[in-house]
């Protein structure tokens, strides 16, 4: 809502600094969000006269005038304007002048000196809706009353300051001069004037020009309107102009000007309409016919559904209520007489209406918020003033008021403690009956009573906020928290907290991915045309294909990032993020989101249906540097060590049933990890297809990891093991296997072998000679600690362990390499 | 015999005097005070001396002998600390190489803030709540006092889920979290909602289809909004020092009421009015206010018992003025450059 100063003084008087106003309004909450003084961006610039034309004697095109500028003596300006002649009034940019294009300096123009320049109206950022009058192509020629030397900004009423306020939603009626009004004279305590407004009219019956029938009074409980015959459709005066102009509305014609002027003023829209166009001349209020159309005024056809509400004559609709009216039924040049409406619409109704069409106006956003139900007629009167006021027509003295509306205002009752006690405010009952009063609320039967205008009224909590807003939200004390302080991070928190830590402790920097995808991703990373991966979360109104659905895999969200850090030149990159998948609930696994379902307190509100799962993820991706196969894996190793996850195995993932994602990873180099046969997660190589489609050059790494399946996996309890007090014995094992066979399948053989005295294996070296190669073979070389809690261990014992590993380790075709 | 003495004892003291080297020292010890050495031949011939030159010479003697030792040691103490100290100076560094650094990451921006309120408000005893972010009509806006065609509903613009029978969403808000809290917990309640948010506004750079808020709540008897004021005063000069000012401006939220706006005095001006806060002297914080007595009744909390105050704090924005970043795309493009400054 912007507001023009000058109109709010008709009301009440606000000649504070602008600042002042800006911030107290702001601070009584009508936020204002930017003023702006009109003809701030011009100076310099006056009234002339020109006393003289004459011709230039160097340029046929130019003239050279002598302008009287109320100084002593004339002033000399060249000047190409044809439109201009003596005697007339102009703008003169003088010497210096600053102008919204720029300054203005003298100068020669073709050997003559020219001390100024005239302005055309865009020069001084004006357009023809300002002064339909002026020659838009050439000098602007004033024909207002100003004498020569005046300022500029006085003479053509460029002095006005335009307040651009922030409304919310509760508060439609401070859409309008006239609700700021009450707000500033609240806010200040200063008194608010605002006249009844009459009309005298020319005897008439209404009722021979026009019938109203209402069919659906919820919809529209009271619709006002008379008639003005004999109208003279032209501009408007300067005033009513300015002050639409510095409302952000453009000028157009008197009628609808005043339209615009009243809706700005009282926040009531208003409809003017031919009545030529009114078939039968009977406005019906009522329900539009299914697929029934009519085309509005900005020239699209629309099509009507019956829950739409309708201004129609006997045959077809004139205008959608409280949106926006028909093409046909507007005033044109010709028009002779005008039906005025002034109505009240219930608000959810033009909503509903407004977003089905898609289709908003001034008028729709006033109405769907709701105006003030009382003051249909007082704005049609005002209106009917204005249109006497510009002589625009004849107004017959005799109104439609068709009133069923049985609004009664807002009462709550009225409760000094208990807003103090809310507010923690010591304000007393009196002071609080005086913010009320400034606000227009009464008092009645320990009730108080809002105006009905305030509309958002309807609970104590209501007006302890009217009455914290005039004390002032800053005057309110501020306590300390009190209470007792208990607080814990949940298992799963502390869990995530670790988690997090651990990964950068590794290296990882965490990134932060958006949870929707492109579908595309399915392919991206080869996932099976049946993979569950498919089954996705769809977002009906998405921004673009791109983020369009919720992901079921973080594996793209990092390949995403680990591209754009590649292309970006980052020669290596370690990232990893804690984030969600969005699994869609399932026949099998009707996912019910924690416990919400079970537990909710609200007997209103039954679930009946499931909520998608949000699991979960670590996920961690590199490449570049030290990055391979192994470093992931000593990462996830890592992490898996100081989550307190042991004993994992690493199985191939190609076999894997429960992650798709390995569809995205090196067949022979990915791996599924898995405890006690819970899948906790998969890691591997990217596979090169994906990383080619990635357009990542190097070979990247990828791992993830879940969340729930870890936390479920973690020991909960680390048992202190004595430190030894006996010495360790070592043994090296040096031996000759079948390439295929998986180091971890040796060191299970050693493990049981060696049993309770085993303290650690060490792998150190895994080899192949071209010999072995040839056969087939490779080395893997172990260093095997042992140690007993008893005694230190007798060579028979370490001799006796190592025998029965080879024999378990024979068993499974490894050999003793000589 | 005493000039023997008294020679030995000068001849010592000068080659110790022009001896440099700890080995060389050890040679002069053996060659002084040595077993054969020059100290003990003469000694030696101590039987040839009569009774009374015996006693005056032996004193004699020892007093050399003390004195050579001293020097000896003397002198040693004093190579010792040259040798250490030659070493020493061998040994010198360029300490301005850089250091070898062991693998260590960085949290996201995001989330170094996020655990900053955390602690701050698990110190005033608040636990924090998880809610879910594909969520239902219901507890994203109809519990909130939002009903389905409700004006404000407008500024939110919502991602919707296909789904047959109910409105299913992405979060627009963590309030939903309130709604989920209070069905499931009484009173008193102190809780503080970190997660994503979902609106559907095009990308640039100070907006995202995605973002964080920080929801708070609080519940019990007897809550004021001066409770609420000194909470969010004590947040804030926590996070960004004591001389910070808060201003609390009228606003309208339908879940709170009163309901507020906080704005926090300019970071670059510190309340002048600069370009920076459009010459307002103040920036927008957050949101707050009195929880609505309609969204206490639709959780099953009697309002004429209890009171309470919500607020939400956007993330991306406190991270912003932080770190001065002012382009909302790097916190989600992930640079590692960008990355490895914080």
């Amino acid at each position: 809502m912007n507001l023009s100063m000058k109109w709010l003084g008709d009301y009440v008087k606000a000649d504070m600094p602008i600042k002042d106003f800006c911030n107290a309004l702001t601070m009584s909450g009508s936020k204002v969000e930017c003023y702006e003084e009109e003809g701030k961006n011009i100076s310099n610039v006056v009234v002339g006269k020109i006393l003289s034309k004459g011709p230039h004697e160097n340029a046929d095109a130019l003239f050279v005038c002598q302008v009287d500028i109320g100084a002593e003596s004339p002033i000399q300006i060249v000047t190409n304007a044809k439109n201009v002649k003596e005697g007339d009034l102009v703008p003169v940019a003088l010497d210096g002048a600053v102008l919204p294009e720029g300054k203005i300096k003298k100068c020669k123009m073709r050997g003559v000196e020219s001390f100024g320049m005239f302005c055309g109206i865009e020069t001084l950022g004006l357009t023809a809706h300002d002064f339909p009058y002026a020659d838009p192509e050439g000098v602007f020629v004033i024909e207002e009353e100003c004498v020569p030397g005046q300022d500029i900004h006085s003479a053509i009423g460029l002095d006005d300051t335009s307040v651009e306020f922030e409304i919310t939603s509760n508060r439609p009626d401070c859409l309008s001069v006239i609700g700021l009004a009450r707000e500033t004279a609240a806010t200040y305590d200063l008194p608010l004037t605002v006249k009844a407004p009459g009309f005298k009219g020319v005897d008439g019956d209404v009722n021979s020009y026009l019938k109203v029938d209402i069919h659906d009074a919820q919809a529209c409980p009271r619709y006002c309107a008379g008639i003005v015959k004999n109208v003279k459709i032209g501009p408007s005066p300067r005033w009513m102009r300015e002050r639409l102009r510095a409302s952000g509305v453009r000028p157009i014609n008197n009628f609808v000007d005043i339209t615009n002027y009243v809706m700005l003023e009282y926040g009531q829209p208003m409809h003017a309409f031919d009545l030529r166009y009114v078939e039968g001349a009977h406005i019906n209020v009522r329900r539009a016919q299914d697929g029934e159309k009519i085309m509005t005024l900005d020239g699209v056809e629309r099509e009507l559904t019956s829950e739409m509400l309708v201004i129609a004559d006997e045959k077809k609709p004139v205008a959608v209520a409280g949106v926006m009216g028909g093409e046909y039924s507007g005033i044109m040049e010709d028009t002779n007489t005008v039906v005025f409406e002034s109505a009240y619409f219930e608000p959810s109704q033009v909503r509903q209406t407004s977003k089905k069409l898609k289709l908003k106006s001034d008028a729709s956003a006033r109405y769907e918020k709701g105006v003030d139900p009382t003051i249909s007629m007082t704005c049609l009167k005002r209106a009917f003033e204005l249109v006497e006021l510009l002589g625009a027509g004849e107004v017959v003295n005799t109104v439609i008021d068709c009133n069923k509306s049985d609004f009664k205002p807002s009462e709550v009752v009225f409760d000094s403690a208990w807003i103090n006690n809310f507010l923690g405010t010591d304000i007393s009952e009196d002071k609080m009956k005086e913010y009320l009063g400034r606000l227009e609320f009464t008092f009645k039967d320990g009730n108080v009573v809002a105006p009905a205008f305030r509309i958002d009224i309807g609970c104590k909590a209501d007006i302890a906020e009217e009455v914290a807003r005039i004390y002032g939200y800053n005057n309110i004390p501020s306590t300390d928290f009190r209470g007792v302080a208990r607080a814990e991070f949940t298992e799963e928190q502390k869990f995530v907290r670790t988690l997090r830590n651990a990964a950068v402790a590794l290296g990882g920097y965490e990134i932060a991915t958006y949870s929707f995808v492109s579908p595309k991703y399915f392919d991206k990373i080869r996932l099976p045309q049946d993979s569950k991966l498919r089954n996705v979360v769809r977002i009906v109104n998405p921004l673009g294909e791109d983020t369009s659905v919720m992901r079921t895999s973080t594996i793209p969200s990092m390949l995403d990032v680990l591209s754009f850090n590649y292309n970006n030149r980052n020669e290596k990159a370690c990232l990893f993020e804690i984030s969600k998948e969005y699994i869609p609930a399932s026949e099998e696994k009707p996912f019910i989101n924690g416990n919400i379902l079970a537990n909710s307190g609200n007997e209103k509100h039954k679930y009946q249906y499931s909520l998608p799962d949000e699991p979960q993820r670590l996920t961690i991706g590199m490449y570049g540097g030290e990055a391979d196969f192994y470093t992931l894996k000593g990462m996830v190793e890592q992490i898996l060590d100081e989550m307190n996850i042991g004993d994992v195995e690493y199985v191939r993932a190609e076999d894997c049933q429960i992650f798709d994602e390995k569809c995205a990873l090196h067949p022979g180099r990915s791996a599924v990890i898995i405890k006690d046969g819970v899948h906790i997660g998969i890691m591997g190589e990217v596979h090169p297809e994906v990383q080619e489609t990635y357009e990542i050059g190097v070979k990247t790494y990828v791992a993830k990891l879940c969340i729930p399946e870890m936390m479920q996996l973690a020991a909960e309890k680390i048992t202190y093991s004595p430190l030894p007090k006996f010495p360790a014995t070592t043994r090296d094992l040096s031996l000759l296997v079948d390439n295929e066979t998986p180091v971890a399948d040796l060191e299970k053989a050693i493990k049981s072998a060696v049993g309770k005295i085993l303290e650690k294996i060490t792998l150190f070296d895994v080899y192949r000679s071209k010999e072995m190669i040839e056969s087939g073979k490779k080395s893997v070389a172990y260093s095997i600690s042992m140690r007993s809690h008893d005694g230190t261990l007798t060579d028979e014992q370490a001799d006796g362990a190592m025998k029965r590993t080879l024999k378990a380790l024979n068993a499974i075709g490894a050999e003793l390499r000589g | 015999m005493k000039e023997q003495l008294e020679k030995i004892e000068s001849q010592a003291k000068q080659e110790l005097s022009s001896c440099t080297e700890i080995k060389a020292l050890d040679e002069l010890r053996i060659k002084f005070l040595g077993k054969k050495g020059e100290l003990t031949a003469i000694l030696k011939q101590m039987g040839k001396l009569s009774a009374e030159e015996r006693p005056v010479i032996g004193q004699l003697a020892n007093k050399v002998r003390a004195d050579i030792e001293e020097a000896i040691s003397t002198k040693l103490a004093a190579l010792k600390a040259s040798a250490q100290s030659a070493k020493l100076a061998e040994e010198r560094i360029d300490i301005t190489l850089p250091g070898k650094h062991a693998p260590f990451g960085k949290l996201h921006p995001l989330t170094k803030v996020e655990n900053e309120i955390r602690e701050i408000f698990m110190g005033m005893g608040f636990e924090i709540a998880d809610g879910p972010e594909i969520d239902d009509d219901y507890h994203v806006f109809e519990a909130l006092n939002l009903p389905p065609d409700h004006p404000a509903r407008d500024t939110q613009d919502t991602f919707y889920i296909e789904n047959t029978n109910e409105t299913i969403l992405l979060r627009t808000q963590t309030s939903s979290v309130q709604v989920h809290v209070m069905e499931n917990q009484k009173p008193p309640i102190r809780i503080i909602s970190p997660g994503r948010v979902f609106r559907s506004d095009a990308v640039d750079a100070t907006h995202s289809p995605l973002f964080h808020q920080i929801e708070g709540l609080v519940i019990d008897e007897g809550i004021t909004m001066s409770d609420l004021k000194g909470t969010l005063e004590m947040l804030m000069k926590k996070l960004y020092g004591k001389d910070c000012k808060l201003r609390f401006r009228p606003h309208h939220f339908p879940f709170t009421e009163p309901s507020c706006e906080v704005d926090i005095s300019c970071f670059n001006c510190g309340g002048k009015g600069c370009s920076m806060c459009k010459d307002e002297g103040y920036i927008e914080l957050l949101g707050a206010g009195m929880v609505h007595p309609k969204v206490l009744e639709n959780c099953g909390i009697d309002p004429e018992k209890y009171s309470g105050f919500a607020f939400g704090l956007g993330l991306e924005r406190m991270v912003m003025g932080r770190y001065d970043i002012n382009d909302l795309r790097l916190l989600y493009e992930n640079d590692v450059r960008f990355l490895e400054q914080f």
